[in-house]
């Protein structure tokens, strides 16, 4: 009787004192560290000509103001940049979506049929290290130059994610669990429903977590396949007009658009799975 | 004990579990029998064949010969009229304390009002109202064994197996439970079977102590208790019970020495 004995839950119930400033502050100071350093670096790097190659921050901020809402370059790429981050998101969650909703079904009947697991376990675990690079020419010949081929790459970097932990948290059910069920009169397929569905979705939802980051780090590779918008096209674009700083503010929008995107994800699931204590992150 | 309509009656049970490379003869033959209302404990050296006794009677494992009846019918499978309490407690982590004690009670589709009232009184039975809301990993050992213990008790069990129930829990929450679980057990009229390897536990808690002994397992004595409760585990009578008890139960370790 010693975890909780004031009838709230534990989390209010600690008795804990205000936190100061600095609790409060600590992780944001911390976290910004390491990237105030490499921008430090990177200035210095620059301005003492150590590369000729790469801007200075200055000209990149300058690009991503421009890239943002336009007034500085005045060309093509001005003010584009929502209609490219939509364009990508469009195929990020497009992608990501497909993957959940055909690898969901697939992973939960490999974990709990028998000849599911036969028939398409060896098959997927061979299919499994192709990296998505790889897929890149067959892609383009079965889909197209387009957007299409770039859907089907992201869909195929998601997918195995999801797949596999999903596997996983279906196969890893405590048995003791199903003995509770049926001694409380809960047997068959009554059990796929109220036992391993829910008991696996810490782990399917870290395999859509997992899905939806893949998604977004397979998007450049999938919008190498000729499409006219998209974050990846603006870099491969920027790369061919050696507008280097172009290419930077992709990659920085790319990485702020999959952490905001990634923060949405564990939200829902920390909402969704209180009752797990991994889940609390 | 020789009733003539016993609840729970195990009839030449044997039990073999086949390995790939060997075979763990776990039951002898066994014969027990077990009154409507009796707290029976189970007791022996681990490995004696007490939990594959329990999970037979229960209807998690089929006898290889034999066989296990409910009230002259054959136990075929588990039913919720032989709840289970195991010792990990085995809650369903993803439901509340309300939500695991109604698992039962909605798995049978009893009505809505039924359910909700039918856990009202469970969850006031074993103390937890404060912590209806609350998961499981918010709950401290104890706690989380009367949820076990309400949940059975919510979906109308007729006999209650403990595998040594409250093995994990710390000395003093262990007695608190004994003493509830009497309580329980007195205003119910429930009947218990329970596993346990402390002769203490055994003594204060049932009305016959079944001891067993391995090697293959099979029940080696059969000890009714003329002890009136409630027990004072400090008494002569209880002491000199203790001895003989143990005598027994070190005899047999004896013998599997030599
Ligand atoms: N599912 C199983 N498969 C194989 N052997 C088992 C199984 N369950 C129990 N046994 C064996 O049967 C014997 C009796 O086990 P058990 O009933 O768990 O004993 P106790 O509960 O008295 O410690 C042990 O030798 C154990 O290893
Ligand atoms: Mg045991």
């Amino acid at each position: 009787m010693t975890v909780i004995d004031t009838g709230a839950l534990p989390e209010s119930a600690s008795g804990k004192k205000p936190d100061s400033l600095w609790t409060r502050l600590k992780p944001l100071t911390l976290s910004l560290i390491v990237p105030a350093l490499l921008l430090a670096f990177w200035q210095v790097a620059t301005s003492l000509r150590w590369t000729r190659l790469i801007p200075k921050p200055y000209d990149v901020a300058e690009m991503m103001v421009d890239f943002a809402v336009g007034g500085i370059v005045d060309d093509a790429f001005s003010a584009t940049l929502h209609i490219h981050l939509l364009a990508s998101m469009g195929r990020v969650y497009g992608g990501f979506l497909l993957a959940a909703a055909v690898a969901l079904p697939i992973g939960l009947m490999i974990g709990r049929i028998p000849a599911v697991r036969m028939l398409l376990d060896p098959f997927l675990q061979i299919m499994r290290p192709i990296p998505v690079t790889a897929w890149l020419p067959l892609s383009m010949i079965l889909f197209g130059l387009g957007p299409r081929s770039a859907f089907a790459l992201v869909f195929l970097g998601a997918f195995y994610p999801i797949l596999l932990n999903t596997i996983f948290g279906v196969r890893s059910v405590d048995p003791k669990l199903f003995e509770a069920a049926s001694m409380l009169g809960c047997t068959g397929n009554a059990q796929f429903f109220k036992v391993v569905l829910p008991a696996a979705l810490p782990s399917i939802f870290t395999g859509l977590r997992l899905g939806l980051g893949l998604a977004w780090f397979v998007i450049v590779v999938g919008e190498m396949t000729g499409v006219p918008q998209g974050l990846g096209a603006v870099i491969m674009d920027a790369r061919t007009l050696s507008r280097t700083e172009l290419v930077i503010c992709g990659m920085i929008v790319i990485g702020i658009a999959g952490y905001i995107s990634d923060r949405i994800v564990v939200m829902i699931g920390n909402r969704l799975l209180a009752w797990s204590p991994q889940h609390n992150g | 004990m020789a009733s003539p309509n016993p609840i729970i009656d195990v009839r030449q049970v044997t039990k073999r579990f086949e390995l790939k490379d060997q075979t763990i003869h776990a039951l002898a033959e066994t014969n027990l029998s077990i009154s409507k209302g009796e707290f029976v404990c189970l007791i022996g050296a681990s490995g004696c064949g007490k939990s594959t006794l329990l999970r037979i009677i229960a209807g998690f494992e089929t006898p290889t010969s034999g066989e296990a009846l409910m009230w002259g019918k054959a136990v075929s499978a588990p039913d919720p009229t032989r709840g289970m309490v195991f010792q990990d407690y085995a809650l369903f982590p993803w439901l509340s304390v309300r939500e695991n004690i109604a698992f039962g009670p909605n798995a049978r589709g009893l009505p809505r009002t039924t359910v909700k009232d039918t856990v009202d009184r469970f969850i006031e039975l074993v103390g937890l109202t404060k912590f209806a809301n609350a998961y499981p990993h918010q709950l401290s050992g104890g706690m989380k064994q009367r949820v076990a213990i309400a949940r059975v008790l919510a979906n109308d069990a007729e006999v209650v197996l403990m595998d040594e129930p409250f093995g994990a829990l710390d000395a003093m929450t262990r007695e608190r439970l004994q003493d509830e679980l009497l309580e329980i057990w007195q205003r119910t009229g429930l009947t218990v079977v329970f596993v346990t390897h402390s002769i203490e536990e055994a003594i204060f808690l049932s009305d016959r102590i079944v001891v067993m002994s391995p090697g293959p397992g099979r029940i080696e004595s059969d000890n009714p208790l003329a002890l009136s409760r409630p027990r004072d585990v400090s008494s002569p009578e209880f002491n000199e019970i203790r001895r003989v008890l143990g005598a027994k139960l070190h005899s047999h370790h004896g013998k599997k020495a030599a």
